[in-house]
């Protein structure tokens, strides 16, 4: 009703729209042009992209810049250019029409459907305009919202295209254009095999059309002109209850009864608190109903309902198919041929992508718990306040750009700050407390769960509840894209990156520095090495900053890619002590091997299962429980006095 | 020595139990708020609090209610959901509150219900809910899914064409009904079941990237793909730095949100973001005298230039000011005449036009539909005439049968196909 | 001759006499059948920290004594409370959907009473069918038995695994709060069929019982007095007894007992498990005063917070476990009321509400430092009783504090 409405509104409206000049077109429809809506503005467009008024295109890109505005004063439209403290304002001619402050414009803000209609109106404009930049977007227009008269002027333009890119990406979307619309069938298979095994998401987005298919019911054989995809089995392809509903649409079978009419019918028939002979209080079991309903059908009372019997007969007497709408076969053979083929390179990318999520989510819980690997596994310190450690280095990133604005200097600053930061929190824990505590780990557990919770609650004081913004360098925006289908964003790269970084400076430190070799002793022994003349205290204390240190630095970088709130750390603290558990204690090669064993199971269980990531959690850690019953001492498990509780 | 602690625990109990004596002769007319300033909620609740404190101050400065002034008693629960019933029970007996603003999350609603209703108590609830709910007791005034979820779609359908959906939420109730309620009605508009692709993820989940991959692959067979989002809080800041990050952009790929407001787009650097969506009956970015009054009230009280508003304050600001004329009008604070009262009451909104209390409990409300702007703020492109609330949803067929009415029927789940109240209180 | 076991122990009877005289006193106090002084809201507050106190016994019991350190009891409670809730919510949507269809035109079907339930509890979210995990919950006398029986074979199952491969120490503690994670994580999930994040609520209207809340409050108050009561009595009875110097045993040192020729594996899980039962019905009186559950009430945190208390109120000795419980959630419950004072300091106020939570944490890390028994210390301090002189330096509680007068008897 509405729709008819609007069309009608439509047609009213189109009455006045032959007019010359684009500001009368405007004028004439300000009221559709003021409340645009997709639905009823298109022949206003249509009849500005035709006007032939040299400004017409100006004023329709600014309409779909909202830079067009009203004046309130006398309702005429005008040119906008927002300055300082209200606005320029240009006549629809482009003329200078004065200032106006804001309170005086009602700016016009079309949705994005408009906008959509107004770009492809202006595609004949823009098609072969000198910048480059409107061509790019005129071609992005007809990518987006393909239609068959796009292909002429498509066509037209390509011979005059000087930029090589451009130029590429004119005759690709020719030949996706010519594969749907063109009327020669030979022209289409031509095109769809002049592809190849392009992965493009634009090729399988102008393929699959192709093969849409409708499901149909009939008696004998199909009509002899279908294009037939595939005859249907029920039980097989369909449901017996699908098939019978799609009988029942193509009114070929009655309905049957629903519970529900047939209550309905029982209480109409009720008389003299009986129905078909069965007694009112009676019908409280579904048979009773049913022989009641029986009862009236015989009598005719109510109308036959279709039974079991009926339903299967019916079945039994009909074929279903799902027929193309593409009434070619040659096209729709060429297409399905073409889809195959790319279907199997899809699903090798696809494998190629889900590995590259699970790298990306294996390095992120590294990086979040190399630092328990250090704490935890090398010296056996419980700590629970590692998330707030993480949170305040990322905090820390936050607050250097509160001072610096420039993204690049401010994560270069942040980074070795977050580590300045989280090493000074983290050496004053081990001094203040954790020392006490080294012949008594389950109550460091305590203690520094404690010391988080006081955190958490502090940085909640210091910097709000709310979310606080930690934004990446321009330079690390984006993605990197192999194809349609493998893409990895450099954010996640850059995450990966420091991964490996600090995998490798850790094992430099251990293996190669003086540090290293008396953290390894005073782990392996701590009085043998202090009568050794190392200082136990010290590298005790040095080891927990470094460990801390780290987290800070992970903060950052977990920071940047997902929220900032004081809750980041405890999202990661279970992880990360599974993540060294499952790996191994005290082996940082335990720690990698953990992260990329959880990342990657969970990225597989995500896969099987993509419409529901919470239970691909539940999973994931299921299976760390189970892991851990077959391998107690962790994937890299230490052997032989080292491994010593 | 037992003695001692003995002892310390009966004074425990006594400073438990005082304030009830304390309180017996009010002078003042109490208002509970009831919304966490601790824990993971905190983050959205406490400016609801201080909203509410703005209102009251500025009521009291009017000359309060019924000649007397009015205190707020806050109340932190913590965002534990049974300490919310606990609480709640404590407004109302010990502090002896005569109206309670609060809650956000449904289940701290659920929570909240059995109590309030026990003990006759009169609940505001501000945010945009799941509906399927109407109590005597609870006045909604945050949007019903036909006051926000069925506009957005219909946008989708009418104005950008999309004709393939991705549902993504968070998994709790409100992104479960909602998403149940739209899939009904895009199937009802013709749009087949394997075109909607739903997705429910955990709360805070940060991992984006193969879900937003997933949502791109969604176009590969040809057809206009649009996201619904009813991903809840901080895992939206992860969702759209990896959907900026993938390079999807309004234009090819448009994501509706339907719990992303001013607030939550303060956390994130919107530059890459702009022109999605989000749909609520309020944008700060609304061009009205009265909003801007607003906006001016609530920077002064709050003492900071960059802090902004949002749709469920506006539904306090309505809440309150019903309230507030219910109250006047029924000359007492008595919950059954205030309830009674409240029916009909109208109220503009800061958008323009009227908001009315209906029967059921709901307000009518317009609907925007915004676009995200580089600054944080939203455009306004759509504003519907008020849409009255429903609480049951029309396109459910088990709820589609029931309807709320508190003024002539006095039921809040009433079958219209049997004719019969199917429950008086809630069964929660 | 032998001393009976109360004789022996006079702590038992002291504080089940103080119990009594507590339940008493409040009773006598209450608004249901009292004076009226204390409000209900605050005898469910009582009533709650009670079930806390009898979970901070089980845990006291497997921690203190047996030096395991689960940080999965406060799953086991949370799924005592989602048993006992399924029958709730089960039985008085009955009650509703029976009601509500007798006014119906025709007299209802079993399947249309089981359809009304299934469309009432799980609203428009759920399945048309009831989820199989709900099979018992028509029947009261089976979801009791699941109260016991679920948590009880989940504990018995995940024990014999984790006991079987020698996990212990800090890496039992990260797998039970793994086992703890999951299990929140499952049921957070909708489709788990326990209504996902919402949980089950409404859980304080009892079915079939119309007595007001001022009374339904104060059976469960005094249902939870008496739990505490008997598993103090009984726990007293089990650690005073040779069970009970075997696990301290175990827990100063487990591979010495296993030398000795202890099947310390069964000790173990014996505990674990039992431990879990008392928890379950611990949740299952508790969540009725509640009135909520969900799956929050699993998270992690929940079950440290829980060890947090028996260390504040002092391990390995059963009143320390109470005193803890009490003492910390009736405190967090008065701190977060935001009756607390604010302090005025000079550059701002101190508002309780914020920064509660800083002195909990520091206060944990003050008790683990400075005062190691806890709260219960302080009662050794009056009764001037001393740690044996053992020379050397002090090992603290995990390692070998087995008293001399507990080895003598």
């Amino acid at each position: 009703m509405r729709l008819v409405l609007a069309c009608l509104l439509t047609l009213i409206c189109a009455l006045p729209l032959r007019a010359e000049t684009a500001a009368d077109i405007l004028t004439a429809n300000a009221e559709l042009v003021t409340k645009a809506s997709r639905q009823t503005i298109g022949p206003v467009i249509d009849a500005l992209a035709a006007s032939g008024d040299p400004a017409a295109a100006l004023v329709l890109e600014a309409w779909a810049d909202k830079r067009l505005g009203l004046r309130k004063s006398d309702g005429g439209f005008v040119l906008l250019t927002p300055d300082a403290d209200g606005y320029a304002l240009r006549d629809l001619a482009g003329a200078d029409a004065g200032r106006a402050a804001k309170s005086e414009i009602t700016e016009l803000k079309p949705n994005a459907g408009v906008r959509g209609l107004i770009a492809t109106a202006l595609v004949q404009f823009t098609l072969s305009d000198p910048d480059p930049a409107r061509r790019r977007a005129a071609l992005e227009s007809i990518a987006k919202d393909p239609k068959p008269e796009a292909l002429a002027p498509l066509r037209a333009s390509i011979a005059l295209e000087t930029d090589p890119a451009l130029f590429a990406q004119k005759q690709r979307l020719e030949r996706l254009l010519t594969l749907r619309f063109d009327p020669s069938s030979a022209e289409r298979i031509k095109a769809i095999n002049s592809f190849g095994a392009d992965l493009g998401l634009d090729l399988r987005g102008a393929l699959n059309p192709l093969l849409a298919t409708t499901r149909i019911a009939v008696a004998g054989d199909p009509p002899a002109d279908s294009n037939i995809a595939r005859p249907l089995k029920t039980g097989r392809d369909l449901t017996d209850t699908e098939a019978y509903d799609l009988l029942v649409a193509a009114k070929l079978a009655p309905a049957r009864l629903t519970l529900e009419a047939q209550r309905t019918a029982l209480v109409a028939n009720l008389s003299g608190g009986a129905v078909g002979g069965i007694a009112l209080a009676d019908l409280n079991t579904q048979t009773a109903r049913d022989r009641a309903y029986t009862a009236l059908e015989t009598a005719g009372a109510v109308p036959q309902a279709a039974t079991d019997d009926e339903a299967t007969a019916a079945l039994a007497a009909h074929r279903f198919y799902d027929i193309y709408t593409e009434a070619d076969p040659a096209v729709t053979t060429a297409a399905t041929a073409a889809l195959k083929s790319i279907g199997q390179k899809v699903a090798a990318m696809q494998a190629a992508d889900l590995a590259l999520d699970a790298m990306s989510l294996a390095s992120i819980y590294f990086l979040a718990a190399i630092g328990l690997a250090i704490t935890f596994g090398v010296m056996g310190v419980i700590n629970m306040a590692h998330g707030e450690f993480i949170t305040m280095g990322a905090y820390t990133g936050y607050v250097v750009q509160l001072y610096v604005p420039d993204y690049t200097a401010s994560i270069l600053i942040a980074l070795p700050l977050a580590f300045a930061v989280t090493f000074a929190a983290g050496v004053t824990m081990e001094r203040l407390v954790i020392r006490h505590l080294y012949k008594r780990p389950l109550e460091t557990l305590l203690a520094t769960f404690g010391i988080s919770i006081a955190l958490q609650q502090i940085l909640k004081n210091v910097f709000g509840t709310q979310a606080r913004p930690l934004t990446s360098p321009a330079w690390l925006d984006g993605a990197l894209s192999l194809n349609d289908v493998v893409q990895v964003s450099y954010i996640r790269i850059a995450i990966f990156v420091l991964a490996l970084l600090f995998l490798t400076f850790f094992l430099w430190l251990m293996k190669r520095t003086r540090l290293g070799l008396e953290v390894r002793a005073v782990t392996q022994n701590p009085t043998m090495a202090a009568s050794m003349g190392i200082n136990p205290d010290r590298i005790n204390m040095l080891t927990f900053g470094l460990g801390s240190g780290i987290a800070g630095i992970a903060g950052v970088a977990i920071g940047l890619f997902a929220k900032v709130t004081s809750e980041l750390g405890t999202d990661y603290i279970v992880q990360s002590f599974m993540t060294v558990v499952v790996g191994g204690v005290g082996n940082i090669w335990g720690a990698l091997a953990g992260a990329t064993m959880i990342g990657g199971f969970q990225k597989v269980i995500e896969f099987l299962n993509p419409s529901n990531t919470l239970a691909a959690q539940t999973y994931m850690i299921l299976f760390i429980i189970l892991f851990i019953q077959i391998r107690p001492r962790g994937i890299i498990a230490l052997r032989g006095r080292a491994a010593g509780d | 020595m037992k003695l001692t602690r003995r002892a310390l625990l009966a004074s425990g109990i006594a400073a438990m139990a005082t304030p009830k004596f304390a309180l017996a002769q009010a002078e003042t007319i109490k208002i509970g708020v009831l919304h966490s300033l601790s824990g993971t909620m905190a983050i959205s609740e406490t400016t609801l609090k201080d909203t509410m404190l703005m209102l009251i101050e500025a009521q009291n400065a009017k000359g309060g209610l019924l000649g007397k002034q009015l205190e707020a008693v806050v109340v932190d629960p913590a965002s534990d959901w049974p300490l919310f019933a606990e609480k709640a029970r404590e407004l109302l007996t010990v502090s002896k509150v005569d109206v309670m603003f609060g809650c956000w999350t449904s289940v701290s609603r659920k929570s909240v219900l059995p109590v309030i209703e026990e003990l006759n108590g009169l609940l505001f609830y501000p945010v945009q809910y799941e509906g399927e709910e109407s109590s005597k007791n609870v006045f909604y005034t945050g949007a019903a899914p036909n006051q926000q979820a069925i506009p957005a779609v219909d946008y989708y359908l009418n104005e950008l064409g999309v004709t393939k959906f991705a549902l993504l939420g968070t998994d709790y109730v409100y992104p479960r009904t909602t998403n149940n309620i739209l899939e009904a009605y895009l199937i009802s508009k013709g749009i087949p079941k394997e075109d909607i692709f739903v997705n429910y993820t955990p709360f805070g989940h940060s991992d984006w990237s193969k879900i937003v991959g997933d949502v791109v692959a969604l176009g590969a067979d040809g057809k206009k793909v649009g996201v619904i989002s009813t991903i809840n809080g901080d895992a939206n800041i992860g969702f759209y730095k990896e959907l900026a990050a993938a390079g999807v952009t309004a234009d090819t790929l448009p994501v509706v949100a339907f719990s992303v407001g001013e607030e939550e787009l303060s956390g994130l650097d919107t530059t890459n973001l702009a022109g999605h969506l989000a749909a609520w009956n309020y944008f700060m970015s609304a061009d009205t005298p009265e909003n801007a009054a607003f906006i001016a009230a609530w920077k002064a009280f709050i003492k900071d230039d960059k802090r902004v508003t949002n749709d469920p304050m506006e539904a306090h600001y309505i809440g309150f000011n019903m309230w507030v004329n219910a109250v006047t009008a029924a000359g007492t604070t008595e919950v059954n005449a205030v309830s009674d009262a409240m029916i009909g009451q109208k109220f503009p909104n800061l958008t323009g036009g009227m908001a009315e209390m209906l029967a059921n409990h709901h307000l009518t409300k317009p609907v925007l539909i915004g676009e995200i702007r580089a600054d944080g703020q939203f455009d306004i492109i759509s504003q519907t005439e008020p849409v009255a609330g429903d609480a049951w949803t029309d396109f459910l067929p088990e709820s589609a049968v029931l309807e709320a009415d508190w003024k002539d029927l006095k039921c809040g789940m009433y079958n219209t196909e049997t004719k019969t109240c199917v429950q008086l209180t809630s069964n929660y | 001759m032998r001393k009976t076991f109360l004789t022996r122990s006079p702590s038992v009877l002291i504080f089940l006499s103080l119990l009594a005289l507590f339940t008493l006193t409040i009773t006598l106090a209450s608004q249901g059948y009292g004076a009226g002084l204390v409000s209900t809201s605050f005898v469910k507050t009582l009533g709650k920290t009670l079930c806390l106190c009898l979970a901070a016994l089980a845990m006291d019991l497997v921690w203190g004594y047996a030096g395991i350190l689960s940080l999965g009891h406060m799953a086991f409670f949370a799924l005592g409370g989602y048993m006992i809730g399924m029958w709730l919510m089960y039985a008085r949507t009955e009650e509703i959907v029976v009601a509500s269809l007798a006014n119906g035109d025709l007299p209802a079907t079993a399947q249309e009473i089981g359809q009304g339930i299934v469309t009432q509890i799980f609203g428009v979210v759920g399945a048309s069918d009831l989820p199989l995990i709900w099979g018992a919950a028509h029947s009261l006398p089976l979801q009791l038995a699941l109260v016991v029986a679920l948590p009880g074979l989940l504990a018995l199952v995940f024990g014999w695994l984790a006991f079987r491969s020698r996990v212990t120490g800090v890496y039992l503690s990260i797998l039970t709060q793994a086992m703890t994670l999951a299990l929140a994580l499952y049921l957070f999930q909708n489709d788990s069929g326990l209504r996902g994040n919402n949980g089950l609520s409404g859980l304080q209207n009892l079915p079939y019982v119309t007595a007001s809340q001022d009374v339904v409050t104060l059976w469960f108050f005094w249902a939870s007095a008496a739990a505490l009561g008997l598993t103090y009595l009984m726990l007293a009875w089990i650690v005073a007894g040779k069970f009970g110097s075997v696990i301290r045993a175990i827990r100063d040192d487990e591979a010495r007992v296993r030398f000795l020729g202890y099947s310390v594996e069964s000790y173990k899980l014996f505990l674990f498990t039992l431990t879990a039962i008392l928890s379950a019905i611990a949740g299952a009186l508790y969540y009725p005063q509640a009135g909520i559950i969900n799956p929050a009430e699993l998270a992690p945190i929940a079950s440290i917070y829980l060890a947090v208390w028996v260390a504040i109120g002092g391990r390995g000795r059963l009143y320390g476990a109470v005193i803890g419980a009490a003492f910390v959630s009736l405190l967090s419950s008065w701190f977060t009321g935001g009756r607390a004072p604010s302090i005025p300091l000079g550059f701002g106020t101190l508002n309780w509400v914020d920064w509660w939570q800083v002195l909990l944490g520091l206060s944990f890390v003050a008790v683990t430092l400075f005062a190691p028994k806890g709260i219960g210390g302080l009662f050794d301090r009056l009764a001037h009783v001393r740690a044996p002189d053992r020379k050397g330096a002090p090992l603290g509680p995990d390692d070998g504090s087995l008293q001399e007068r507990e080895a003598t008897e």
